[in-house]
This record gives C-alpha cells, structure tokens and sequence, in this order.
C-alpha cells in the first residue's frame, strides 16, 4: 500500500517536470500557432549551456541557470525573428521541416562538442535531501522544488498573458494576425518576443531536467514527446491544463514503472492514447484547433 | 449542360505530352537495363542499389502522404519496424519463406494501420505529426517485450532460412555465384520490384480520379470538401495503402540486413527523417521530386556518411535552406523554369478536339 501511494506522490512530482516541458510548447503554439519539433533537443541545449556556465564560472547550478535565462532569451528572439517567422504561414509543412531539421543539427551539434557522455548538474546536498512524510514515504527536495517552479511558471505565464500589455498582443496575435496587424502591432517582434519568453521557461525546465537525472544530447526527442502528450492531455491553450496533463503523464509512467519498471514509458504513452480515443480534445480543452 | 451554348473552340484534356511519352518509354527501358543488371554488376553496386530502390520506395509512400495526403506523418517508421519484425516472426518462428513473408508483412502493417489511424487522425496537422511519432515509439517499446524476437537487444535471421530463399538455387547456378551473392542478387530484385510497383501505383493512383481528389485536398482542403470529396476516406485510404507499402520495404530491409533491433527497425532517423529529407530536397507533391532527391541522397550518404554528425548537421541545414528558399525542392525549381514534367499527372487543356482523353 505505501509503495502505490509512494508511486502517486512520485508521479505528481514528476508531472511538475513534464508541465515545465510541455508549457513552452504551449506559450509558443498558443501565440503563433507553431508546434516546435526541436523543443526537446532545446531543453537539452539549454542544460547544457546551465551545465558549461557552471563548470566555467564555478557556479551552482541554481545561479547559472539565472545567467543562462538571458542568453536563451536572446537565442530564442533571434531564432524566431531570423529563421522561424519566415516559415509560418497557411502551409504545415515549412515550419515542420525547419524544426526538425534544427532538432538534428542541435542533437548533431551537442555530440560533436560534449560527445555522448551522460551528465548531470550537481548541487551539492540539495540534490539527495528529501522530506519525510512519516509512514515511510519521502519526498525528494528537488522534484518538490520542480513541481512548485512549474506552478509559479504558470503562475506568472497567466499574469503576462491576462494582466499585461505584452499578453494582450499575444492574445490578440493569437486570435486575429491580421486585425492585430492592423491595431499597430509587429508581428514579428512579438512572436519574438514570445519564443524568447519560451526558452526562459526551457531553461527553467533544462535546470531541473540536469538535476533530477543524467541528460546526454540524444534524449531530446522523447522529451518532446511528453511534453506534447501533456500538452495534448490537458487540451490545449490552457496553461492549467497543461500542468494537469503533466500531472496525468507523470502518474501513468510512475504507476506503470511500479507494475514492471520496463513499462515506465510505455504506459505514458498508452495513457496519452487513450485520452485521445475518449477526449480528442483533452481534459480541459479552451483554445479550438 | 452544353447545349447552346456557342461552341468557339473544341478543347480536350490531356494530362501526357510527347516529352512524358518519350520518358515513359525511357523508363521502361531502364527498367529492363536494371533487371539484367545483376549478370554485369559487382556485388558493391547491387547492395548500393538495393539501397537507393528501397529509400524511394519510402519516398515515394511519404511523399503521397504528405504531399498529396496532408498528412505530414513522422511516424513512418512504425511501419518500416512493423514490417521488419513481421518478417522475422513468420520466417523465425512460423517457417516461412522470406520472399512469401514479405507480401505477408504488407497486409499485415495495413492491419494495424487501419485502428492506428483511428487514434491518430483525431489529431490534425502538426499535431498528427507528432501523434504519429509517440505510435512509432509505442510500437517500439512492445517490440522490445516479444521475448522470443530478442525483446530490446534484438535478434538475428539463421542462416538456414536466409540462405534457402525461395529460387536461390536458379540464381547461383544462372549467374554462378555463391549464396551471399545470390542472396543479395534476390533482394535487388525483390528491391527493384517492390521499388519499381510503388512508383507505378502512385503515377496510376495520381492520374486517377482519386488523384484529381488529392491534388484538390493538397491545395485547398476546405474547398475540396466543398466540392465533395469525402476528405477522412481518401485519407485513410492513403494511409493504410502507404503503410502497406511501407512494411513491405521494412520487410525487404530487415531480409536484407538479417539483424533486427526495436532500435533500429523503428529509428526516426533512418526510417523517417532521411525520408523527409529525400523528398524535400527534390520535390514534393511531384513524382519526379523523390526520384531525384533519393539519387542526391544516395550520393551524400556514399561520400559524406563517414562524417558521423557533421554529415548529419549538413543534411539538416540543406533541408531548411531549401524550404525556405526554394520549398518546391529541386526539381519543382526545374519544372517551373523549363515546364518539364516526365510523370505527369497534371490535366491540361489542349485546343483541338483530337482523340479525347489523352494518353
């Protein structure tokens, strides 16, 4: 019994990190209606940047990932206002293509410079310390931590689009391009803008990848993949939602590890697809698409 | 609905010219040349060719999926892994001829393509890319269950089952080879077949009037619907015929290689991304753009492989160069310049009352 309800506390904890996956892949198909196929080798980018600026600058991982957010802002600005704007548009295919090919020049890119060694960012104590329930039941300190930043991420991601002048021309990008454009709004900046608000978030989600486990430049892809399958659980164009199908993904791979740990992945996505089959348009659907 | 109606000038539609003549004809020749090959070539150039037959072989599906379809799957290789491992099975442990199993793979991958499609055509657009992609790795995770197909380390075919293909003997004694050779001569034409009938199917399909339906889905879904074509039909109908055709090749390939792994049999790099690329490159919504973008890819892969992951980051940036600059790929580049076409499948009016229909 207490093994099922360490399973549950696990898997709640572990949908924390795949709600910070999933919610760039949501800001920025929210925005811009475009669905990133390299988002996961850009987590993987992005803990490796945390883990150079560490080991460069002698600094802890929870420090560096603060100088790192700045850098992938830029990054993430520069991509989309260079490279990505240019795909969008009434045809699927060119900003499907340019991603994937971005997502094996990044896997391709990390292997040539940090070869396929696994790493991980260390911090000290922190990463072992766990609270303890009573009952036999721990809770790590950093899978709280994650699920608590995935929270506040939302948090302050519903503040900048409800409560902002920059989320009101999301929301009106979002809803109308061309009528946004006629109220005076570029476009372009503000897609910019959002890529650069989303690789913040990858960052934040790259810090607590490189801490929970080992992360070598091939994991990208399954990263994306449960970050869509949480994006899709919890229906999309909501940031709640996203958190919730976290959440969901998070227990049906716990639960899934506890019947037979070679299971884990499998049952995560077996529960995606059976989401699919019942809710096609997820548990908590808003935006229509 | 004529009637009446002053008839100034008699048009006809035709969709060939003399030119597309002349390349069918050109084609069927060097299709006979291919055939014969084996009696002249060495063994280095036949397993390249296999190669090159099965790579269009899956350019081709993906290009009819994706560039006709709507359907941009990244998913592809659930098919090609299906298709290897349904080999295996039969082969393994069923007994089975290799060369009988192959047509078996391909009914059954359509098997499975059809309540795969159901989960997966819930979701649209970009979102079925990636739909695809997560059914790809469920197929590879319970492949790495099946116990007596290796589970996730895999498992290889025995000697005695690929040395015993159904007209080895012919072939060894006819060219008077050994039985590798003649195995591998077996495979180029199992190759060449399967490479040579998916290439016919897509131009009979495209010129049909399933085809005229698909080049309206590809340009304007909504206006297709409009105009009566039943959209999810047509659709699925391409799926489960392209995922036929898909397991059939995974089978070829898994015969060929005698090794199967989950790993490799449902990479999406091999099985889908090189695929993607191939036909970007060369053109898509054409049948001409794979043909070519499938012999640039042969030829990178020949001389630039050896680079491991700067060979992979090459691919990638050529991909996205070419969607940006030029999104109808090379030969698109070329038909537009010239107005060439060597498989046409578009219909055009032509002044004259002539024959009718043309040819």
């Amino acid at each position: 019994m207490t093994g099922w309800l360490d399973a549950l506390i696990q898997g709640i904890l572990l949908g924390g990190l795949y709600a910070l996956f999933a919610a760039g892949l949501s800001l920025i198909f929210g925005v811009m209606r475009l669905v990133n196929l390299a988002h996961g080798d850009l987590i993987v980018l992005a803990a490796f940047i945390i883990l150079l600026l560490a080991e460069k600058l002698g600094l802890d991982p929870f420090a560096a990932v603060l100088v790192a957010a700045p850098v992938l802002f830029a990054i993430g600005f520069a991509l989309q206002y260079a490279l990505l704007n240019r795909t969008l548009g009434r045809d699927l295919l060119p900003p499907l293509l340019v991603t994937f090919g971005l997502s094996i020049m990044i896997q391709n890119g990390l292997l040539q410079l940090f070869s396929a060694d696994s790493e991980r960012l260390r911090s000290g104590a922190i990463e072992t310390a766990s609270i303890a329930l009573g009952g036999g039941i721990a809770i790590g300190v950093v899978p709280l931590l994650t699920l608590l930043s995935a929270i506040a991420v939302i948090v302050v991601l519903n503040l900048i689009f409800y409560r902002t002048p920059l989320g009101r021309a999301f929301r009106a990008a979002s809803d109308d391009l061309e009528v946004a454009q006629l109220m005076g709004i570029d476009h372009n900046r503000i897609f910019a803008t959002a890529m650069g608000l989303a690789f913040v978030v990858i960052a934040i989600a790259a810090l607590y990848l490189g801490l929970r486990a080992n992360f070598d430049p091939t994991i990208g892809p399954a990263r994306l993949l449960y970050a869509f399958e949480a994006v899709i659980i919890g229906g999309l164009g909501s940031f709640w939602g996203t958190l919730a199908g976290g959440i969901v993904l998070g227990l049906a791979q716990t639960v899934g590890a506890r019947i037979d740990p070679e299971w884990q992945i499998l049952s995560g996505h077996l529960a995606f697809l059976v989401v699919l089959g019942l809710r096609p348009r997820g548990l908590f659907p808003r935006a229509v698409d | 609905m004529r009637d009446g109606a002053p008839q100034l000038q008699a048009y006809r539609i035709a969709t060939a010219g003399p030119g597309s003549r002349a390349a069918l004809a050109i084609a069927c020749m060097i299709l006979i040349l291919l055939a014969v090959l084996p009696a002249f070539a060495g063994r280095n150039l036949i397993q390249d060719l296999i190669f090159l037959f099965y790579m269009l072989a899956l350019a081709q599906c993906w290009n009819l999926l994706a560039g006709y379809a709507g359907l941009i799957s990244v998913g592809q290789q659930a098919f090609v892994g299906l298709g290897g491992y349904i080999l295996f099975a039969l082969t393994l442990l069923a007994g089975l001829d290799p060369l009988l199993a192959i047509p078996l793979a391909g009914v059954a991958s359509a098997v499975f393509a059809l309540p795969t499609a159901l989960v997966v055509f819930r979701l649209r657009g970009a979102y079925f890319a990636i739909g695809s992609w997560v059914v790809a790795e469920v197929y590879r995770l319970v492949f790495a269950q099946f116990k007596g197909l290796g589970g996730g380390t895999g498992t290889s075919l025995v000697p005695s089952i690929t040395s015993n293909v159904l007209g080895i003997e012919w072939v060894k004694s006819m060219f008077d080879v050994r039985t590798p050779a003649a195995r591998d001569i077996i495979s180029y034409w199992a190759a060449l077949a399967l490479m040579a009938t998916t290439l016919g199917f897509v131009y009979v399909v495209l010129r049909s009037r399933r085809g005229l339906a698909l080049g309206a889905i590809r340009d304007q879904e909504a206006a297709a619907a409009g105009l009566g074509v039943d959209i999810y039909r047509l659709k699925l109908a391409v799926y489960v015929a392209t995922a036929a055709v898909t397991g059939m090749v995974g089978a070829l390939i898994y015969l060929q290689k005698a090794r199967i792994s989950p790993d490799a049999a449902f990479s999406v790099l091999d099985w889908t991304a090189y695929v993607i690329f191939i036909v970007v490159i060369g053109g898509i919504g054409t049948i001409e753009g794979p043909l070519i973008g499938a012999i640039i890819f042969y030829l990178l892969q020949r001389y630039l492989a050896d680079f491991g992951a700067w060979y992979l980051i090459l691919l990638g940036t050529l991909a996205i160069t070419v969607m940006l600059f030029a999104p109808r790929g090379l030969w698109g580049f070329v038909a537009e310049r010239y107005g060439v076409t060597l498989f046409p499948t578009r219909r055009r009016l032509v002044s004259g009352a002539g024959k009718g229909k043309g040819g």
